[in-house]
């Protein structure tokens, strides 16, 4: 009989659902991942010499294989360098639909940003917003944000991939019922994005609270308390990035005190080198 | 292919359901059947979960086997309850921590031989090959499992594909998808195509060829230990991911 190892079991489990690309263009390799609507695998593009992923997607019936080509169409006119760009879209011999997309090489958001100042982390965090907000407007929402969803390639170069999935628990706003997505629910799985990104900011940091307030305002239960659009919070987070106000976030005195001075440290230093010259000019002058 | 309704065997009746059987014949064939699918797993199980020496591991696999039959241990299954492999699992824990001393002095006295077993194949096997070490006895004795049905599936694509004259399919599945690689080393359609000399989209479609009959196969198999179709839907989804109808 037959010896199969645990790396052939592996390997014959994951054929059990591999899907059939004899008769295309492509050499599928290993899974890539499960994305929220199928397997994403490595492929080469004989045609083109290129390596590309491709979503396969789960088995559908022919109703849900054309709204899946509908989708792809509409996902490849969306031309953003944070949006992966889509390269072909068919069907194969089983009936399922594939996607062919760009392989991004880089790691995943929550990995990237790990080891990055606050700041940094919220500047990638705003090329995020800024891919989402840009197929907002073009009537594309994302539907399964999350930090698997994102990825950094070389250069800081953000990516947000899988457009089209099922939101995953955790970044899914309460309203939602699994198949319902929208502007809001995309901005409420920004926030809890933005609250894993920044849930390691030290204590005592001034971003600290801010941070936290725009959170809350983005992952508020009722979609009306969010903010209207990603760009509204990307505004936000860019504003606590720069040292200025955030809308989201009622300031105390001395937090008010505190960002100011910190904002402004240069003319005050200036003012008090000034200061304290004149005072020492006076005296000297007095004597 | 996948997902249509007539990629999937024909239902017929399961090993399972055939321990039931009123008829003698057909119960002890069923029987039989249904143990060479889990003479292998048992016997790794007990030589190394329980760390027993090979000649232990054999008298009381054999010994396990016999009583069972003799006391229709399996027909007792409630499918509401668990799956079979887990219900076979927990029978064996239960022989082995209570019975095994006994039955195996019966079985060494001339107890019944179900099938003829190559053990010392196995004992070649689990010497030569490293495996999980996974501390949960349900998830090993899966793997066991899934390793013995898979090498069972992989003979009889063998064996299809000598008949049919799909040999080059055979040879081709057996080198990317059961053959293990060298470490860093990747087996790609082109490089298959350059040692057979076909067109890489002849590799491709054989291939897949194969990997269709390999699949109907394992599903086949999975069906006759499955005692419910429910079970074998279950079965069939953890085991390649993917829902018969």
């Amino acid at each position: 009989m037959t010896y199969v190892s645990d790396a052939a079991i592996d390997r014959l489990r994951a054929i059990g659902d591999a899907p059939d690309f004899s008769g295309t263009r492509y050499e599928v390799g290993e899974a890539l991942g499960r994305g929220g609507m199928g397997l994403v695998y490595r492929a080469r593009d004989r045609e083109l010499d290129r390596d590309v992923a491709i979503k396969v997607t789960m088995w559908a019936t022919a109703t849900d294989a054309e709204r899946l080509r509908a989708e792809a169409r509409t996902l490849a006119a969306l031309e953003h360098p944070g949006i992966v760009p889509v390269h072909d879209v068919g069907r194969l011999p089983d009936g399922r639909v594939f996607t062919a997309m760009m392989l991004v090489r880089g790691e995943r958001l929550d990995v990237a940003a790990s080891s990055l100042p606050p700041p940094d982390r919220l500047r990638l965090f705003d090329r995020v917003c800024d891919a989402v907000s840009f197929a907002h407007a073009r009537s594309v929402v994302h539907g399964d944000l999350k930090p698997s969803n994102v990825m950094v390639g070389s250069f800081g170069r953000v990516f947000v991939v899988d457009w089209g999935g099922g939101t995953t628990e955790g970044y899914m706003p309460p309203e939602q019922t699994g198949e319902s997505t929208g502007i809001s629910a995309d901005v409420y799985a920004l926030g809890a994005l933005l609250a894993d990104l920044t849930a390691t900011v030290d204590p005592a940091s001034p971003f600290r609270r801010p941070l936290r307030s725009i959170v809350a305002r983005a992952t508020a239960p009722d979609p009306a308390g969010r903010y209207a659009s990603a760009a509204a919070l990307a505004a936000d987070v860019r504003r606590c990035a720069d040292g200025m106000r955030v809308l989201a976030h009622r300031e105390t005195t001395i937090e008010r005190t505190l960002r100011l001075a910190r904002a402004y440290r240069t003319p005050i230093a200036l003012i008090l080198a000034y200061l304290a010259l004149r005072i020492v000019f006076i005296a000297w002058g007095g004597r | 292919m996948g997902g249509g309704s007539g990629a999937f065997p024909a239902t017929r009746p399961s090993l399972v359901r055939g321990l039931a059987s009123a008829d003698p014949a057909a119960r002890a064939a069923a029987y039989e059947a249904l143990a060479r699918s889990y003479w292998r797993p048992v016997y790794v199980y007990v030589r190394l979960r329980w760390r027993k020496s090979p000649e232990d591991a054999q008298d009381l696999t054999q010994a396990f086997f016999a009583r069972v039959f003799e006391h229709a241990y399996l027909e007792a299954y409630d499918s509401a309850k668990a799956r079979f492999r887990t219900f076979v699992r927990t029978c064996l824990d239960r022989f082995l921590a209570n019975d095994a001393q006994s039955a195996a002095r019966q079985k060494r006295g001339g107890g019944v031989a179900i099938a003829s077993v190559d053990f010392a194949r196995f004992d070649a096997d689990l010497a030569e090959h490293a495996r999980s070490d996974d501390p949960d006895p349900e998830r090993w004795f899966y793997r066991e499992w899934v390793r013995a049905l898979f090498a069972d599936a992989i003979d009889r694509l063998r064996a299809r594909c000598a008949a049919s004259g799909h040999r080059t399919a055979f040879t081709l599945f057996e080198t990317y998808d059961v053959n293990d690689r060298e470490a860093g080393v990747r087996t790609t359609y082109a490089g298959l195509a350059r040692q057979t000399g076909l067109a890489v989209t002849d590799v491709t479609n054989e291939l897949a060829w194969a990997r269709r009959a390999f699949r109907a196969i394992v599903l086949d198999l999975l069906r006759d230990v499955c005692a419910t179709d429910d079970e074998f839907r279950a079965e069939a989804h953890d085991l390649l991911g993917i829902d018969p109808s």
